[in-house]
């Protein structure tokens, strides 16, 4: 029988496992009426970002499919989307993308309301009425292979590699073994392991398209005319002992498990169902776990040595480590340690099933440190100049 | 890249072809530690303080040749190494990632 857990069943046939209302910014210009918003209706979440103006081509294109696939992302229940009026980034346009989903969408701009404090008032009622709305809707069992993690590292040291990233790896083969979805990014962290990851590749073409976006990122390290020591590894990944971008690549990749790689996607593009699949995308903590919200992952696995507050606005993010000393530091921030795999007291498969039940339990509704917190990052990944 | 880790270990070694293993906790110069391999219990002595996490090689290694971590390339040696030695940004650096080494060829 096909395993259940409890989420909410979205019109698309997609789960939730939370029931966010977004309230958006089409532009830098609206962030400050949509956090106004966000502090008048409990529950609801912004997402304040810099750009949606003065950007062309590609990396315009690139901001817009951020802002849709948040709204599209299945953690969110409904959306407001606030535009000032002028702005490169069309409102309607959005809206419309994020209402093929079959999910409520608002959307109005600030020009047209007659400024700010009209518009936080007008948005704060069509938020509280969306709220309203969501607060109605009840978890019914879903399928657990229509969930989705994605796996990510920040702030690592030389135990990311020896114990949280090979273990975070048993509980991804866990999930692919009940039918389920496992993305895994930072293109410039493969640097040095992607033959590894390549002869996982269930075809020749998708093996070519990952050499084929490592080498684009490290062609764009040379025209900077830099080594990229010291911005990655970053100073605090070298004070844990990392000497190279290789040493780390080759440390990051047990994070996603042993499964096949089934297909590498572009960055924030929908995290197909069913397997492992290789998102392009930075390094950049917020940059990456953002593109992988836009994709539709549920949660985040973020597995951190150094120690990292991290969340992100529409989906939980569980942090893990295996360092001991900064989990008895920063434990405010971690929910999981697995350092007693370095003194060999819990095997690596134990430490996968600690994960792997953290998982299950957060998708069900347990709270991050990170939700309890408030942590709410959002970043978007620029690939073109300001106009 | 599955992994046992012995208990009673001052530091892991991951993969028969390594150069270095990786200290469990903080280590001082002089010391002579214990990891694991294949064979058994081996034991190496310092030559430097070896904070937690970080890299102590346990085989001599060449200026210019490469070293290896999880039985992979992690870069290449900047001077000559003997075991025992603190490995990192001092003694190894990156091949990848190196836009300075094309900057200087250019100039």
């Amino acid at each position: 029988m096909e395993r259940t857990i409890m989420g909410y069943e979205r019109p698309n046939g997609e789960i939730g496992i939370r029931n966010h209302l977004l309230i958006i910014p089409t532009v830098i210009c609206s962030n400050q009426v949509c956090s106004r918003i966000m502090q008048m209706v409990p529950g609801a979440v912004a997402i304040p970002h810099q750009h949606g103006c003065s950007q062309i081509g590609a990396d315009k294109d690139r901001t817009f499919e951020m802002l849709a696939g948040t709204g599209k992302n299945p953690n969110v229940g409904a959306v407001l989307i606030i535009s000032l009026g002028c702005e490169v980034v069309d409102p309607i346009a959005l809206a419309a993308d994020i209402r093929q989903t079959g999910k409520p969408v608002e959307v109005f701009d600030i020009q047209s309301v007659g400024g700010s404090v009209k518009a936080i008032s007008y948005g704060t009622e069509v938020a509280k009425r969306l709220m309203a709305d969501l607060e109605k809707q009840e978890k019914v069992p879903v399928p657990l292979n229509k969930l989705k993690v994605a796996v990510k590292c920040g702030g690592s040291d030389a135990t990311s590699g020896l114990a949280s990233n090979p273990a975070l790896g048993v509980a991804a083969d866990a999930l692919i073994g009940e039918g389920g979805s496992i993305v895994i990014g930072e293109t410039t962290e493969i640097i040095g392991a992607e033959h590894l990851l390549a002869e996982r590749c269930v075809t020749q073409e998708i093996s070519d398209k990952l050499y084929y976006i490592v080498d684009r990122f490290e062609k764009e390290v040379e025209r900077m005319g830099a080594d990229m020591r010291g911005g990655n590894p970053s100073p605090g990944n070298i004070a844990g002992g990392l000497s190279t971008i290789e040493e780390k690549s080759l440390g990051c990749i047990s994070k996603c498990g042993t499964a096949p790689i089934k297909g590498v996607i572009e960055y924030a593009e929908s995290i197909p169902d069913h397997g492992l699949y290789f998102m392009d995308s930075p390094g950049n903590d917020i940059e990456c776990v953002s593109g992988m919200a836009a994709g539709g992952a549920h949660i985040v696995c973020f597995t951190t040595g150094r120690g990292t507050p991290t969340g992100a606005a529409v989906v939980p993010v569980i942090k893990i480590t295996g360092n001991q000393m900064m989990f008895r530091r920063m434990e405010d921030n971690m929910d999981v340690d697995v350092s007693d795999m370095l003194d060999g007291s819990v095997s690596l498969g134990q430490a996968g099933e600690r994960i792997w039940q953290e998982i299950l339990d957060v998708a069900e509704g347990k709270w991050t440190k990170a939700e309890v917190l408030g942590h709410t990052e959002f970043s978007i990944n620029r690939i073109g100049p300001s106009l | 890249m599955a992994h046992v880790i012995g208990t009673g270990a001052d530091a892991l070694y991951m993969n028969e072809r390594d150069h270095v293993v990786t200290a469990l906790r903080e280590i001082r110069s002089g010391e002579t530690i214990s990891y694991r391999n294949a064979a058994g219990l081996q034991e190496v002595t310092t030559q430097n303080d070896i904070p937690f996490g970080h890299k102590i090689a346990v085989a001599a290694i060449e200026a210019g040749d490469d070293v290896r971590k999880y039985g992979e390339v992690i870069g290449r040696a900047v001077a000559p190494i003997v075991a025992g030695q603190h490995v990192h940004v001092h003694n190894i650096e990156g091949i990848r990632g190196r836009g300075d080494l094309g900057a200087k060829e250019t100039n």
